[in-house]
């Protein structure tokens, strides 16, 4: 080996050595920052006014991209099981500023800001607002209207607005029947099971997105399971007026053949009769937990 | 002042002037003067441009300058002004070689950058050809080659002598041919598919000849042209410019070497400063201070007494001796008594370079004292 | 004017032969790659992403461009006196910059484009389709061309009379301030002086407006652009164009070269 060949060895390794040693710094400084941010949830945005001012004429793109972050924001939060949503607000905020048109990211955000923790941020007044930014940007797209008719209805309790909100859609042109069916049900029952169920199904089956269909579908199997459990103690209820006799189980029930099927719930866990003889989902059922919470 | 007859009739001098101007545009001023005494005008000789030409027009000069000035401001706030052209006249005429002379700096590319219009004077105007330099379509006979010409480096020098060609509206063909000679002429006939940023300096300033000659032009007006040349590349600009010479055309030329000017001109103009110092025929701008005689000699025998030897510097076996012209036959006598041997007797001329020295020095002499005033 | 095509033939020539052009329309093509990366993780956008990233691609490019060829092709004809030889021709000013501004324009006509067709094609590896709406894609396109030539106008005006980097400031500057014009219009306030509100809307006509000449929201979005849109901004940026090249070939005819 001569001489420009040794020299040449040497300086590769020393440039491997070093490219090394930078790789296990990064490493470490990458572990010293991830504590940093568990400290402090702030992303480093700016307000909404601002970042359109700085994207000049390129506002579509720059939309597109805090939308992405977004939905990045809300995945990761999901993986870690975080339910501290607080960042998708301003995330959304600045993406329809800078792209108004930005049809997915309302309709997003109209579920996963108004739905109450863990599932979304809590903040059904920023959800609506949302929108109100949505329907004025794009005056035609009806589907804002059920959006907004459900953050009234699941999580303001609102009803009177919820109706409102049904009733101005369904004078879109081209929106379905469905729209004027449920303005006029809530107004005269505010709510019910049956108005809960039919909202989360038409959610769950004209959505385009992915996440939104899966909320929809969790909240379809709490609300299919509480219609179960109405109609079970309907059942028990009558029982106990034809034999004066609390039934002990499920199973006295269906041997007097007051059943009509089987009586599961949509996870597949049978009802139990707890104390009192009132009907509750099963303890191995993963649907009891929530059951729990809303009872409380 | 004189009467003059045409078709018999005699017309005055002011009735003539009418009459010659209401049948063109007179851009020119015209001389009379010429025609008096002239008794007898041919009837169609007042329309007829030769003869107009040829007897009333001033004999015009292929290129005249009046009064041309260029001053520049500079300093803090453009406040100060620099005279880099101070009040020039001077002609150039039809089919001369002329040679502006001038240190670095003296104002000569200035004065062509003027005429090219280039810059705009603050001060004076000039004629090509008889027309204004604000004329551009006088500029179709009229060949320029810059100062260190440099070409788009992408292009071919094909390609580059055809895209100057165009604007000389040839046609196509036309065009062909003359870049074709052009290139041939230049010497560049085997590099010409090359792209220009690959050729040497000398090359180059054979493309910018080449460019300034391709229409065959009248006049031609050359700016440094031999600067960064070697010997051969010299020679080839040297045998170009009689070539156009040979021609007929009217060449201009600036340089600041003055052995090529010797060689070439038939007058020469001398700018320092700023200034015209001097011009006419090199020979004739020299003679103004003949110095005498000088006449080598060799001496076989020992040194006699010769008067002579006082004032002759001697190198080896040779002696040079330098008296005025009128002493002259008196030494050779002597210098015959002597037994010497004459090797050379020669005329003591300041060499245009010494001409230009002396000016040279005048001319700083003057800007430093100007200096000191205070002015 | 005959030697206006002249010039602009070999101004083309001359681009296309600069390499700079190519590693520039390379760099373009990259980021409508990108775009169609981006959309697979951004979700329910993905067509409008590669739309509204292809778009902002070539305006970028198309931008960078205008300004620095724009700049160079007056001030590096006069450092190199390449200059000299040419206005010693039959040739007026006013017909060589004329010629130049037109071949720069056919230049980026050109990689615009090029530019376009990839979008096109990112489009269709997407979706193995196109839609109707994407036709207004190139209306975007049209009138990012009539932006560019307006910047190629500034840019030439600019090179006229102050060094190349200077102009290549200024260019930028009157670009970035030209995209606020229209915020200048809707200026208010009560404390505000009358007269200096004057003064601000004043400017703010003055000023090209660039926004204009911008349709990415709707294009992006599969929307249709109204005519009158289109051929009034046509006429703006023709009007605004025509006067700047003016202005440039009035200082261009006074300048002393060196």
């Amino acid at each position: 080996m001569n001489r420009r060949a040794i020299n040449g060895a040497v300086f590769g390794a020393l440039l491997l050595a070093g490219f090394v040693c930078v790789w296990q710094l990064q490493e470490r400084v990458d572990a010293e920052r991830a504590m940093l941010q568990l400290e402090s949830e702030e992303l480093t945005l700016h307000s909404p006014a601002v970042m359109k001012r700085l994207s000049l004429e390129y506002a579509p793109l720059l939309g597109a991209i805090y939308w992405t972050r977004a939905v990045q924001y809300f995945g990761g939060k999901h993986q870690e099981h975080n339910s501290n949503l607080g960042q998708l607000w301003p995330l959304l905020d600045i993406a329809t500023t800078l792209d108004p048109n930005l049809i997915v990211a309302y309709h997003f955000g109209a579920t996963f800001l108004s739905d109450a923790p863990p599932r979304g941020a809590g903040q059904p007044d920023k959800a609506a607002a949302l929108l109100e930014r949505g329907i004025q940007a794009n005056p035609d797209h009806w589907r804002f209207y059920q959006d907004l008719g459900n953050v009234y209805y699941f999580d303001k309790k609102d009803y009177l607005k919820a109706s409102q909100a049904f009733e101005t859609g369904s004078r879109l042109p081209g929106t379905p029947v469905f729209m004027k069916i449920m303005a006029a049900k809530i107004a005269a029952e505010g709510e019910s099971l049956e108005t809960s169920y039919a909202l989360w199904l038409d959610l769950y089956q004209s959505s385009t997105n992915k996440e939104v269909r899966k909320n929809a579908e969790d909240h379809l199997r709490m609300v299919k399971m509480q219609m179960d459990l109405r109609a079970l103690n309907q059942i028990a209820d009558n029982y106990e007026r034809q034999t004066k006799r609390r039934a002990e189980s499920i199973n006295v029930l269906a041997d007097a053949g007051l059943l009509s099927g089987q009586a599961i719930d949509p996870q597949g866990f049978p009802y139990v009769l707890g104390q009192l003889g009132r009907a509750e989902p099963n303890p191995k059922s993963p649907l009891r937990a929530e059951w729990m919470k809303e009872k409380k | 002042m004189g009467e003059f007859a045409a078709e018999n009739t005699k017309y005055t001098e002011t009735e003539l002037k009418k009459r010659i101007g209401r049948s063109r545009q007179m851009e020119r001023p015209f001389c009379l003067s010429r025609v008096a005494g002239c008794e007898h005008i041919v009837a169609a000789a007042v329309d007829d441009e030769r003869w107009l030409f040829k007897n009333i027009y001033m004999p015009q000069g292929a290129i005249e300058i009046e009064n041309l000035s260029k001053e520049y401001p500079y300093g803090f706030l453009h406040l100060k002004k620099k005279k880099s052209l101070e009040d020039l006249s001077m002609q150039v005429e039809e089919g001369e070689v002329f040679g502006f002379l001038g240190p670095n700096g003296a104002g000569k590319s200035t004065t062509i950058k003027l005429l090219m219009r280039l810059i705009f004077p603050t001060a004076g105007t000039a004629r090509i050809l008889g027309k204004p330099i604000d004329d551009v379509s006088m500029h179709a006979s009229i060949g320029y080659l810059p100062e260190q010409p440099y070409f788009y480096d992408y292009l071919t020098a094909y390609e580059v002598l055809d895209y100057f060609a165009r604007f000389h509206n040839l046609k196509a063909d036309d065009r062909a041919a003359r870049v074709e000679a052009m290139l041939k002429k230049v010497g560049l006939d085997t590099a010409k598919k090359i792209q220009l940023r690959k050729y040497s300096k000398g090359m180059l300033q054979r493309v910018g000849l080449a460019q300034a000659i391709l229409h065959e032009p009248k006049v031609v007006v050359l700016d440094e042209p031999m600067s960064g040349l070697d010997p051969l590349g010299r020679r080839e600009v040297r045998d170009i410019i009689l070539d156009l010479k040979r021609e007929g055309r009217t060449v201009l030329f600036s340089t600041h070497v003055l052995s090529d000017a010797e060689m070439l001109c038939d007058r020469v103009g001398v700018i320092v400063g700023g200034k015209l110092r001097g011009i006419g025929a090199p020979g004739e701008l020299v003679d103004i201070k003949a110095q005498g005689m000088e006449i080598l000699f060799e001496l076989s025998g020992p040194a006699q007494n010769l008067p002579l030897l006082e004032k002759a510097t001697r190198t080896g076996d040779r002696y040079r001796v330098q008296l005025p012209e009128s002493e002259l036959y008196t030494a050779l006598d002597a210098l015959k008594d002597a037994g010497g041997r004459v090797l050379s007797v020669a005329q003591i001329k300041p060499t245009l370079e010494e001409y230009f020295m002396y000016l040279v020095e005048a001319d700083r002499a003057q800007a430093s004292a100007v200096e000191v005033s205070g002015k | 004017m005959r030697n206006v095509p002249t010039v602009a033939a070999n101004t083309f020539r001359e681009a296309v032969r600069d390499r700079v052009l190519y590693n520039l329309v390379f760099f373009a093509l990259m980021m409508i790659g990108a775009a169609i990366l981006v959309g697979q993780i951004s979700i329910g956008i993905e067509r409008d992403v590669i739309i509204s990233l292809g778009l902002t691609a070539i305006s970028v490019v198309g931008i960078f461009i205008a300004i620095f060829l724009g700049v160079a092709l007056v001030s590096k004809e006069m450092d190199k006196r390449t200059l000299y030889a040419l206005l010693a021709k039959p040739v007026k000013r006013w017909e060589f910059l004329l010629g130049k501004f037109v071949g720069l324009v056919m230049t980026l006509t050109v990689n615009t484009a090029a530019m376009a067709a990839g979008v096109y094609i990112a489009l269709w590896s997407v979706n193995r389709a196109w839609q109707p709406s994407d036709i207004y894609i190139l209306t975007a396109m049209y009138l990012i061309l009539l932006k560019l030539a307006l910047i190629v106008a500034l840019a030439l005006l600019f090179s006229c009379f102050t060094t190349p980097f200077l102009a290549i400031l200024f260019t930028a500057g009157v670009y970035v301030a030209g995209l606020f014009a229209s915020d200048l219009r809707t200026v208010h306030g009560v404390e505000v002086d009358p007269g200096a509100l004057r003064l601000v809307r004043g400017i703010s006509y003055l000023l090209p407006n660039f926004e204009n000449f911008n349709v990415m929201g709707a294009v992006v979005h599969g929307r249709s652009v109204p005519f009158a849109l289109v051929w009034q901004a046509t006429l703006y940026g023709l009007l605004y164009t025509t006067i700047v090249l003016t202005g440039a070939a009035i200082v261009f005819s006074r300048r002393n070269l060196k």
